[in-house]
């Protein structure tokens, strides 16, 4: 087995968190305790190796917690959309396979939309293009291309805020390109139409 | 719970109560809707997501009621674990479910990753010709 050597830097956060799961799991968050856990977290981290998860080395913490509370009212408004659908729909719910090209490259932010879209109820993540990073997500109740279009929308927006929450740099400066290119087109199209 | 709760004690006890009653809601959601959507994938939907927030409610429901600070980290882990596995056992089963052709297809108003998979199973096809046809060549 080739083993790449980690740095301890970018092993911290992994570190922390099994120290966390350990105090939390003992119910003690006594120094001695966080002591042990630690050394603990440390052999394991050295026995059990894995690769390490490469990370932008960014994190936004306040948007991170406005994130935080923005997933949970989806996550609340999506259950009941879906326990209506069960009560009144159910057999007669119309679904949909839609393909999502994401912007990022990372596997972590992959990851993480996957994840994110998958919590929320009425989208599950079906197949991962990773050589293209397109996401084929089945929505529930997608009834025309317009549906489509909107779940195809709200992924990509999730997607947005992970970037701005831990996206590298570069990620951000073509994130706001992008949205840039967006608005002007979509000013274009206001003049034009206006002009006609 | 005590009887002759008042003010505080009131206030989270009736909220303990909202958050049991709401978390119980939904995982009777994920029982209708495992009951009565059409397919597997739609299933899955109902069998994997509405507990995610049921599971958060029914926690913060102990946690309130508990009243002591240690248990929060305890619950909050618990929470996590299952935020980070259910995506993966949906996408697994899902992915296995589409693969086995476990859907209905009449019942997808699009299937773009259908395309896809045509074309790669073409490509391969093709691959499998060439090679049966260099193979025949050869003594």
């Amino acid at each position: 087995m080739s083993r790449k050597p980690i740095s301890l830097k970018r092993e911290i956060p992994l570190l922390v968190w099994l120290v966390v799961v350990w105090a939390a799991l003992w119910q003690d968050f006594s120094p001695g305790n966080l002591l042990f856990g630690a050394l603990i977290a440390v052999v394991v981290a050295r026995i059990f190796y894995l690769p390490p998860v490469e990370l932008s080395g960014r994190f936004n913490l306040l948007r991170a917690f406005a994130f935080a509370f923005v997933f949970l009212g989806k996550v609340a408004a999506a259950s009941f959309q879906v326990m209506y659908l069960a009560i009144f729909k159910g057999p007669r719910v119309t679904n949909a396979v839609v393909a999502v090209p994401l912007r990022s490259q990372s596997d972590l932010l992959m990851t993480a939309t996957g994840h994110v879209i998958s919590l929320i109820p009425g989208s599950l993540v079906v197949e991962v293009d990773r050589s293209t990073s397109t996401l084929y997500i089945h929505g529930l109740n997608i009834r025309n291309s317009a549906d489509s279009d909107r779940l195809r929308k709200e992924v990509q927006d999730t997607e947005a805020s992970l970037i701005r929450i831990m996206g590298s740099a570069e990620e951000v400066e073509a994130l706001r390109n992008d949205q840039r290119q967006l608005r002007e087109t979509r000013q274009l199209r206001d003049e034009t139409g206006e002009a006609l | 719970m005590t009887a002759d709760a008042s003010g505080f004690d009131a206030f989270i006890d009736a909220l303990t109560a909202v958050f049991l009653v709401a978390g119980a809601l939904m995982s009777l959601a994920a029982a209708i809707g495992l009951l009565r959507f059409p397919d597997l994938m739609s299933r899955m939907h109902a069998a994997t997501k509405p507990q995610v927030l049921g599971l958060f409610l029914v926690l913060a429901a102990i946690g309130l009621q508990l009243r002591t600070w240690w248990v929060w980290p305890v619950l909050l882990v618990a929470w996590i674990f299952q935020l980070l596995t259910v995506p993966v056992s949906a996408h697994m089963v899902g992915r296995a479910g589409y693969r086995t052709k476990h859907l209905q297809k009449e019942l997808l108003s699009t299937d773009e990753l259908a395309d896809v998979v045509r074309r790669a199973a073409a490509e391969e096809q093709a691959e499998q010709d060439a090679r049966d046809a260099a193979g025949s060549k050869r003594p």
